[in-house]
């Protein structure tokens, strides 16, 4: 479903800022792989998220999604396989418009934008049922602003609407850090129902080793750039937090996991 | 003091207030063109300085050379497209900051207009030789003003209907959240184009409008445009929001840009009449823009300063022992 070759990107480059932020990144998701990311402050996550999405061109590499090699296409070109959440609750709205008008975008997703309706009754109504399925009250609230809402009411919109156009690949970047944990408990609880009704390819960042290990069939360590675990299947199943910090003691020497790694 | 009041003459103004009302519908539909960058998009567009005389000067050569007048204004509409797709493009495909790639197509169309002028810095057209519906003219003006009226309509529901479409919607949404927008597969960059395009197109619009009214075209036409279009959009929605409160729907929105178009002329007439000099009206106008654009921010900050903490916290004496006695 997924397959990301040998990915370079460095940012300012021959500048005193230059930053070397994937230093040769590769793997391979199968259909319907849930694959969680873990790693440090700077290890790349967002980096490597943001080159599957295009934000930017990368210096060298592919990636392939379905099928398709991707990596020649602008953002907006490869939005239609891709659903996204970001971190910052902000980020994936648009405040200034109604909940009903956000889904509609959403559901446009890789579609021309023609002089039809923007939101049409039909749609409406569908949206109230896909909104009950939060159980946020939100299907009563279809044409209020998307600014009045909390930032986990956002979180949880922005997910329906990066999964009601069923996207080949699901990227999530810690798309709860920034909630409560009660909240973000409840976000995370949507995500696993909708990733599993749908069996959507799916990867997460996450700063939470817990939630790694809980979440998923696959876990992706990365730091400095690389990625330096990957573990699957059965091994992934029997993982503990203990072993995820040995083996990072390892790859990324002693020192660096109390400074580092953030844990909860 | 006493002989300036009494050298006012109440039924001058009277008489001016049509006129100005006019004047007031036409800037109203350069003002929606304002309104769809500068709210919509979030870019303030210079541009439309330049694309406003375009459109007079197009609209005049036309009917000079016999065009019917309706069929220029189609040709000025389409004049002031292909400028802001310039702006569009010099934005997007050459990454010029907003504020200076608007600044560039009004440079450069300020050569353009003159050609079209003719090389002359404004042009007449007979107009006892043509049949305007728009004219200044005070036996037609009640007409101009009904058809101005009609004209306003249209244009407002033309707009409500394309912003609510998925293309409009697409527009909105890459002005608040270009992020998110691009998430959602929007080809952000075509929309800007797109929006400036049809901004200036109108505005192109309302310039070959104001030369058919007053009979010419000036190359000076649209200077400080922008600065009168952003008045009429901020005066509509000060208007707007204190009788509307929240109420304020997009349609309303929308004509109230018009309105304040119109009151911004029906100001203009009365600062005419009060004999203030024609010259320091724009001075005025920027002042007035200023200090609309200014409240918001200055409210906010009000709410939100240093100042705000220290005093209160002087008030109250949180730090033992340094509180007002
Ligand atoms: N657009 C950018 N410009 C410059 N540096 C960047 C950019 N994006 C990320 N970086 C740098 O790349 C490194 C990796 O960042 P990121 O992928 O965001 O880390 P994380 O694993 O915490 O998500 C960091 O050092 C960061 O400062
Ligand atoms: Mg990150």
């Amino acid at each position: 479903m997924l397959e990301v070759i040998d990915i370079h990107k460095t940012f300012n480059p021959g500048t005193i800022n230059e930053k070397v932020a994937l230093n040769g990144v590769s793997f391979t998701l199968n259909d319907g792989d849930f694959c969680t990311v873990i790693g440090g402050n700077g290890a790349g996550k967002s980096t490597i998220m943001n080159a599957i999405c295009g934000v930017w061109p990368v210096d060298s590499g592919a990636i392939v999604i379905d099928g398709n090699d991707v990596s020649g296409l602008s953002e907006h070109e490869r939005a239609p396989f891709l659903g996204r959440v970001f971190q910052d609750p902000m980020i994936g709205t648009a405040a200034d418009m109604q909940i009903d008008e956000n889904m509609a975008l959403a559901a446009r997703r890789g579609e021309q934008r023609t002089l039809r309706w923007g939101v049409t009754a039909a749609e409406r109504e569908q949206y109230k049922e896909i909104l009950k399925t939060l159980d946020l009250g939100l299907e009563e609230r279809l044409t209020a602003k998307v600014g009045l809402l909390s930032g986990g009411q956002r979180q949880a919109l922005t997910l329906l609407m990066a999964t009601m156009k069923r996207p080949k690949l699901l990227l999530l970047d810690e798309h709860t850090a920034a909630l409560d944990p009660k909240t973000a408990a409840k976000v995370l609880e949507t995500t696993d129902k909708i990733v599993k009704q749908h069996n959507l390819t799916t990867m997460m960042v996450t700063h939470n080793m817990r939630d790694a290990i809980a979440h998923g069939n696959r876990l992706i360590m990365m730091n400095e750039g690389r990625i330096v675990i990957d573990v699957k299947g059965e091994e992934k199943a029997k993982l503990t937090v203990e072993d995820l910090l040995h083996k990072f003691e390892e790859v990324a020497g002693r020192d660096s996991v109390s400074d580092r790694m953030v844990l909860s | 003091m006493t002989g300036y009041i009494f050298s006012l003459d109440g039924t001058a103004l009277l008489r001016a207030c049509p006129g100005g009302v006019a004047q007031g519908l036409i800037w109203g539909i350069m003002a929606l063109g304002v309104f769809m960058t500068f709210r919509m998009l979030n870019f303030a567009d210079l541009t439309v300085d330049g694309s406003f005389a375009t459109g007079g000067a197009v609209c005049i050569m036309l009917i000079m050379k016999g065009c019917n007048p309706e069929v220029a204004l189609i040709v000025s509409f389409a004049a002031g497209l292909s400028a802001g797709l310039a702006t569009g493009l010099l934005h997007t495909l050459f990454g010029i900051p907003d504020i200076l790639a608007g600044i560039l197509t009004q440079l450069g169309l300020w050569s353009v207009n003159l050609k079209l002028l003719g090389g002359k810095s404004n042009q007449a057209i007979n107009v006892n030789l043509v049949t305007l519906h728009i004219t200044s003219n005070a036996r037609y003006l009640s007409r101009t003003i009904i058809i101005m009226v009609v004209f306003c309509a249209i244009l407002i529901s033309i707009l409500y209907w394309y912003l609510g479409t998925e293309q409009g919607s697409a527009i909105r949404a890459t002005g608040i959240n270009p992020k998110m927008s691009r998430a959602q597969g929007i080809n952000t960059d075509g929309m800007k184009v797109l929006a400036l395009a049809l901004s200036n197109g109108m505005v192109a619009l309302a310039g070959g409008i104001l030369a058919q009214f007053q009979g010419f075209a000036d190359a000076n036409m649209g200077r400080g445009a922008i600065v009168i279009g952003l008045a009429a959009v901020i005066i509509g929605e000060v208007i707007g929001e204190s009788i509307f409160k929240k109420g304020m729907s997009f349609i309303l929105r929308l004509g109230f840009v018009v309105v304040g178009g119109v009151i911004y002329y029906l100001v203009y007439v009365l600062v005419l009449w009060l004999k203030f000099p024609a010259n320091d009206m724009k001075l005025l106008t920027a002042i007035v823009v200023a200090a609309f654009l200014a409240v918001p921010y200055l409210k906010e900050k009000k709410k939100n300063s240093f100042h705000k903490v220290a005093r209160e916290n002087k008030k109250s004496g949180i730090i033992s022992g340094k509180g007002e006695e």
